[in-house]
């Protein structure tokens, strides 16, 4: 590598260091590198002059039950999340999108925060904070806000954050009798980038009973993680029957208008997001 | 230019370079460790995996900036230095830097007669020799650093847990057969020794 493509790089250790180096724009943030990294070494872009480590910023870890919600710091990593007693009692399909991400090496370093400021549209959490109705806290100098998941990623690989600003935590309520289910289609079980991505949640009072509050994100299918409304509208007030799900899977095929690039075909992504779709329908319903 | 300080193979070492630079290029270029070697560059093969503070790595995915204070390991550490091994230990390029590797391990391959000739070399690299895990080897230091990490953390012979701890590691000889037999060969001898 020749020296340009090293940038310098500052590594603070509380969050106001941080904040006053992200002033100057030209200054870019670093979390586990895992995406930053093989930008740099394949010269995607051209490299910031100086970079801001977050690795030392021990603010941004830990995970957290508090009001009603469970808080992760942005640098929380995959594998944390896996080994997380919490993340797996009350988010077993965050627990589950982070086994299904490239494997132990990618796992121990990518950070559910960098999964998030990345904002690839095959992003594997994305449609898991979708579907659970996750927010974003967001600080700067300036103070800090929150920004809910669904109006953060606003176009291909763009996101609400300013550039000053840094992601802090991911909040995801818990919801009582919630229900969630997850499943990524890749070439292979490790280390590839989805072609679908999918997310389910919604509450019922039983097996067989009627759901509510459904929620449905898909990844890989458009220039963000999106969720689907007019399918979440025919999944509503239903039980997982046969018919809801023939009736839900016709809905998403008709709804989506997937990428078509190197990895899957339009159509080939319209198809096996339907079937997944009546798959975990199928597997709720017992039938 | 920045001064970083971290531990390679238990060994103090002091590097002044850009904070952004590879991990995996503070090892091969300023440390002269080149048993780390480079695949893809994309966190793809594994064939860089190294441990940082104890789990696998892929050293061209992380920025010296963020070793700094930190231990890492590399397959240089794995084999004790043998008898009449005068090869040498250290980084021998233009980093500053003190005896970061505990011995090359190859001074017990000369003579390949059972393991009476491979005294020096650690229960995994055994292993592999005598199952065939190796062939070309180019990933063979990362698919034995990626093991070592599942063994530490208690992983046994079982092959389903053995291919997970592994998936991050390309091999494009062996067909993974022979190394997911050696790591449960050397899980199976870890335990034995340890009860």
């Amino acid at each position: 590598m020749n020296g340009s493509l090293e940038p310098e790089a500052i590594s603070p250790r509380h969050l106001d260091e941080a904040y006053a180096a992200l002033a100057d724009p030209a200054t870019r943030p670093i979390a586990g590198g895992t995406d930053m990294m093989v930008a740099l070494a394949g010269e995607f872009a051209e490299p910031p002059p100086r970079v801001v480590n977050l690795w030392r910023l021990d603010a941004l870890r830990g995970i957290t039950i508090d009001g009603g919600a469970v808080s992760l710091g942005a640098l929380t990593t995959f594998t944390q999340i896996r080994q997380s007693a919490l993340c797996r009692e009350h988010l077993p399909v965050l627990v589950e999108a982070a086994a299904a991400i490239g494997a132990a090496q990618i796992q121990n370093r990518g950070t559910l925060g960098g999964n998030i400021v990345n904002a690839s549209p095959a992003g594997d959490t994305l449609p898991v904070l979708l579907a659970l109705d996750a927010s974003f806290v967001c600080g700067s100098s300036f103070g800090e806000r929150t920004i809910p998941a669904e109006s953060f990623w606003i176009d291909y690989r763009r996101t609400a954050l300013a550039d000053h600003e840094l992601l802090l935590a991911i909040r995801i309520p818990l919801a009582a009798g919630r229900e969630t289910r997850f499943r990524k289609v890749g070439t292979r079980r490790a280390q590839s980038i989805s072609k679908v991505v999918l997310a389910l949640s919604y509450r019922d009072a039983g097996p067989a009973e009627p759901w509510t509050a459904v929620r449905l994100a898909l990844g890989s299918v458009a220039a963000t993680p999106i969720r689907a409304r007019q399918t979440e509208a025919a999944l509503e007030g239903r039980p997982p029957t046969p018919e809801t799900a023939d009736k839900a899977a016709e809905t998403l095929a008709a709804e989506l208008d997937p990428i078509d690039d190197v990895r899957s075909t339009t159509e080939y992504r319209r198809i096996v997001a339907a079937r997944v779709l009546h798959r975990l329908i199928r597997e709720a319903g017992g039938w | 230019m920045t001064t970083y300080r971290f531990t390679v193979n238990a060994a103090h070492v002091e590097v002044e370079v850009p904070g952004m630079r590879r991990l995996l290029d503070v090892l091969r270029e300023d440390l002269a460790l080149t048993g780390t070697k480079e695949g893809c560059g994309e966190g793809e093969c594994g064939a860089c995996t190294v441990l940082l503070d104890g789990l696998a790595v892929d050293a061209c995915l992380v920025p010296v900036c963020q070793v700094d204070g930190s231990a890492v390991a590399t397959v240089e550490g794995l084999a004790t230095r043998s008898a009449g091994d005068a090869g040498p230990v250290g980084p021998v390029g233009p980093g500053r830097a003190s005896s970061p590797g505990r011995a090359s391990g190859t001074g017990g391959l000369g003579g390949l007669g059972g393991l009476g000739g491979l005294g020096g070399l650690d229960g995994l690299q055994v292993a592999f020799l005598e199952t065939g895990g190796a062939q070309c080897g180019i990933c063979t230091p990362g698919m034995l650093m990626a093991a070592h990490a599942y063994l530490d953390a208690g992983g046994g012979p079982d092959h389903d847990a053995i291919r997970e701890a592994i998936a991050g590691n390309l091999c494009r000889c062996t067909g993974y057969t022979k190394i997911i037999e050696a790591i449960a060969l050397a899980a199976t001898r870890r335990a034995r020794s340890i009860s």
